[in-house]
């Protein structure tokens, strides 16, 4: 008895150690897109620069219009657009190199980052919100 | 013993360190002229801010001042030295010894009516913190006073190329500090400059 609880509990911590290894790992090639793509302007810590480049973290846009994300990267925006209540209307380049896969990474990145948690995108919800871009 | 000397001096190095005020050092080339030490000064400027307002030198007459470089559609690091900009314009909002003054180095773009729709947006108001405008080339000369780069280069992002420093000048039009504006850790070392070159004042 005792020494099938020392088993399972060996193996409880050996799915603590996994478990906490993947969540460090989880969307990693995101955030390394993230900084070469898009930190400049919204910054390592996704709060942008107030009335000039909206932020990501806790920012309503997105659990508002999480199909206009994909777009947007690939695409770039222009005109107005309003996040927590403030207008912003500065001109964002896209970025057509990215894959499917990168902005996919990319958004599951910004989504779960800084206290976000924003719900996970499948690179199937996002060939289809490309397929359906303005 | 050997032991003892080597306390003491790392003592001494400590206690050194901790002095609460220190005179920040005037920097940049000197020369001696009959004696006396002439230190690398801010020369002669006239440029236009984001409200149509003459900005001279004597703009900051009886004041600190912290000058950098940037453009409005800059894709790179001026997003980071503009909210690093607006961390000092923050900080400093009440103390009205301390001004700042950002050049573009994009005159064709960045026009007054641009800087400030830039300004208003960013929520800067009063004459706190002036956007330039001018002359293309003053700009860029008065860039290599402020220890700064400023220059079109087709090849570089967005088409200008500049640094992102931020560069201290005290009322004498000497430069006493600067730092990296994209880096949050420097600007908060620089902070502690400024309040020490207001302390130097009083």
């Amino acid at each position: 008895m005792k020494r099938s609880s020392n088993i399972l509990g060996g193996l409880l911590v050996l799915l603590a150690v996994l478990y906490a290894a993947c969540d460090i790992k989880t969307y990693e090639h995101g955030e390394i897109l993230y900084e070469n793509f898009c930190a400049n302007c919204h910054m390592e810590d996704g709060t942008g620069l107030p009335g000039i480049i909206p932020p990501l973290a806790g920012a309503d846009y997105i659990g508002l219009y999480p199909e206009k994300l994909p777009c947007i990267i690939n695409q770039g925006i222009k005109g107005e657009l309003v996040v927590n209540g403030r207008t912003y209307n500065t001109e964002m380049a896209g970025i057509p190199q990215l894959t499917e896969f990168e902005i996919t990474n990319i958004i599951n990145y910004i989504n779960t980052a800084w206290g976000n948690d924003f719900e996970i995108v499948k690179h199937l919800d996002v060939r289809k919100a490309l397929e359906e871009c303005e | 013993m050997k032991y003892l000397v080597v306390i003491l001096v790392a003592l001494t190095a400590f206690a050194s360190c901790e002095q609460p005020s220190h005179t920040l050092p005037i920097l940049g080339e000197r020369e001696v002229i009959n004696g006396d030490t002439v230190y690398h000064t801010i020369p002669d400027f006239s440029f236009v801010n984001q409200d149509s307002q003459v900005v001279t030198n004597a703009t900051f007459a009886g004041k600190v001042y912290v000058a950098d470089f940037f453009f409005i559609s800059c894709p790179t690091i001026c997003p980071k030295t503009t909210k690093q900009m607006l961390r000092l314009y923050e900080h400093f909002q009440n103390e009205d010894g301390v001004l700042l003054l950002a050049h573009t180095v994009d005159p064709k773009r960045d026009t007054v009516a641009a800087l400030k729709h830039y300004a208003h947006n960013l929520g800067v108001e009063g004459s706190k913190w002036h956007f330039v405008t001018g002359d293309q080339d003053e700009i860029y000369e008065i860039a290599d006073d402020y220890f700064s780069i400023a220059m079109e280069d087709p090849e570089a992002p967005g088409g200008y190329d500049h640094s992102g420093r931020f560069i201290l000048v005290d009322e004498n039009r000497h430069i006493r500090s600067f730092c990296d504006g994209t880096d949050p850790a420097d600007v908060d070392r620089f902070m502690k400059d400024i309040e020490s070159l207001l302390n130097e004042k009083k």
